[in-house]
């Protein structure tokens, strides 16, 4: 193990690094617990420049409730559930399939085609946005959620196909030549041999997929403009004009606003980390 | 029966190709309309003026001809450049708080994880986190410089560092995620080299870059892809932080891009296209270094 295990060094030494790593943390996490402490202050004491001082009063519930029962807070973050669940399903689904294509399979252009994806998954942007806007607009679906899952799905294909391939050209061929002997239809093999053995591999897409596309601002602000589609990302700028200078009703919006997917990161911790590393890293 | 016999062993003989391809379909289909197609269309609508609506005018290279004299656009070229070079800092502080965190302590799981949290938040939330923090008054930072003295600044006011700031935002959630490529990596170094190693007399950072950073290569590899992809994507952090300003100091190519085809600076979609096009260019150079390394490992699994 690299670095020596703290275990094998000096008393002194064990005591220093038990006391940095919280010491450290704090710091590290700083920007974010100013934050935090500001979502539960009165608004008094920001007009009265108590800024970091002790609170005046412990405003957690007036502060979040307002966020909840006093703004578009809720509705964005329905929209933002509403496009991200979709995509992540769609996503997956044709990955599945497009990753045992390339994954099983050996025929002219495989490669090609793995290629495709992967380079179309890092281009930037804005050399899609002229025509992925006016494609949308034509089908007469800007500013609609459907209009971004349409996008989000094909533009995470390239990624999840990307991982897909990758995992299932790691499992063991013999299961499928052992398959194809007995005689199982290939679509057969794809969803009673294959699928079930790709569930890790889905679930570590899903959980990426879905923060990926829940923190997606771009694209929001490119196909949708109001409150009936935006997501919690490009809707988080209105919130914040409708409660200019009052930090602590702010704060607490961009918390409730990134909470989802850390609450989605803790609980599936395993899998996200290992669809990060794109499985290549183990 | 016999008509339908010849065409049945038709696709039972092909089914191999056959198969993948009807597999391959629906996410090819998808991928192209919405990713490969627009890419040629945007190279396409770089070379007319036209703002969205009414009739395009062919004007060949003349946007290209504008770029080179756009003074804006050479500011967020420059500032691109920064952003790369910068932003590839995220790759030793990973790597850094990955050593710092490869230990087995008790708790030691949670803080991995809270070290790895800036990376789950939204670029938005980042982004408004650190303007506040920045904040001249109400900000942490200058609270705390106060504090010990050393006055304030308005690092988001002044175009000089307005740009820096906003790449130490961005290199906030960007290192976690370099960190934690590398705490994945560190659990993989082979112990009984490292034990060797040490019995050569091997310690500190001579066993760091001779023995260990060697085992760590593809955890380096992703580091490079993702934090270059990452510098020159970067967008949402500008858009929520300063807007491009002040004086638009601190627009990057994407987002001039959007400025110029999509905001109240008008609907210039031709021009907007072609500082797309400079942007993808560079990209290309990266990504097909990316893919020319994909290929070279590719190549032993298939012979």
């Amino acid at each position: 193990m690299f670095p020596t295990p703290i275990q094998k060094r000096s008393r002194a030494a064990q005591l220093t690094y038990q006391s940095f790593l919280p010491l450290a943390l704090i710091l590290w996490l700083a920007p974010l617990i100013a934050v935090a402490i500001f979502s539960i202050r009165p608004i008094a004491d920001f007009t009265q420049g108590n800024y970091w001082g002790m609170p005046s009063s412990f405003d957690f519930f007036a502060n979040y409730g307002r966020v909840f029962f006093d703004s578009d807070m809720p509705r964005y973050m329905l929209n933002s559930l509403m496009i991200t669940i979709p995509t992540v399903i769609g996503a997956v689904a044709l990955s599945s399939m497009t990753g045992f294509a390339l994954g099983i399979y050996r025929f002219r252009g495989n490669l090609l085609i793995f290629f495709m994806f992967i380079a179309g998954n890092f281009v930037p942007f804005q050399i899609l946005m002229v025509p992925v806007r006016d494609l949308t607009v034509g089908m007469g679906l800007y500013d609609t959620k459907l209009g971004l899952i349409l996008f989000h799905v094909a533009f995470q294909t390239g990624f999840c196909t990307l991982f897909m391939r990758n995992f299932i050209k790691a499992l063991p061929m013999e299961l499928i030549e052992a398959a194809r002997v007995e005689g199982v239809r290939e679509w057969q093999i794809f969803w009673y041999v294959v699928l079930p053995l790709m569930r890790p591999a889905i679930a570590a897409l899903a959980v990426l997929i879905f923060t990926f596309i829940w923190n997606d601002y771009f694209w929001a602000i490119v196909l949708t403009q109001g409150p009936e589609a935006q997501p919690v990302t490009a809707g988080i700028t209105s919130f914040n004009s409708q409660f200019v200078a009052q930090y602590n009703l702010m704060s607490a919006g961009s918390i409730v606003a990134a909470i989802p997917p850390v609450l989605m990161f803790f609980a599936m911790q395993k899998h996200f980390i290992a669809g990060l590393t794109l499985g290549a890293v183990k | 029966m016999t008509a339908t016999a010849p065409r049945q062993t038709w696709l039972k003989r092909n089914k191999m190709t056959v198969t993948p391809l009807l597999f391959l379909l629906p996410g090819v289909l998808f991928f192209s309309l919405y990713v490969i197609i627009p890419i040629f269309q945007s190279f396409n609508i770089s070379l007319y003026r036209w703002d969205g609506l009414g009739e395009a005018t062919w004007v060949g290279l003349g946007n290209y001809q504008e770029l080179v004299g756009d003074r804006a656009f050479e500011i967020s070229l420059w500032n691109n450049v920064k952003w790369l070079a910068l932003y590839l800092l995220a790759i030793p502080a990973g790597l850094f708080i990955a050593l710092f965190l490869n230990q087995t302590v008790t708790g030691i799981r949670l803080y991995k994880s809270l070290f790895f949290f800036p990376f789950v938040i939204s670029q938005v939330v980042v982004g408004l986190v650190f303007t506040w923090f920045y904040l001249p008054r109400v900000g942490l930072l200058n609270a705390t410089l106060e504090f010990v003295g050393l006055g304030s600044l308005n690092i988001l006011g002044d175009p000089t560092l307005a740009t820096y700031g906003i790449i130490a935002a961005g290199l906030w959630p960007q290192t976690a995620y370099c960190m934690i490529l590398y705490l994945t990596g560190l659990n993989a170094v082979d112990p009984e080299q490292i034990e060797a190693a040490r019995l050569d007399g091997a310690k500190g950072a001579r066993m760091l870059w001779y023995v260990v950073l060697p085992q760590l290569k593809p955890a380096t590899f992703i580091a490079f892809v993702v934090t270059i992809i990452g510098a020159l994507r970067s967008f949402d952090l500008i858009s929520i932080m300063t807007n491009g300003g002040p004086f638009g100091s601190t627009r990057v190519l994407s987002f001039y891009m959007f400025e110029r085809a999509l905001s109240e600076y008008g609907f210039r979609m031709g021009y907007g296209s072609a500082i797309a096009v400079v942007l993808f260019m560079i990209m290309l150079i990266f990504i097909a270094y990316f893919l020319w390394s994909m290929w070279r490992d590719e190549r032993p699994a298939r012979n």
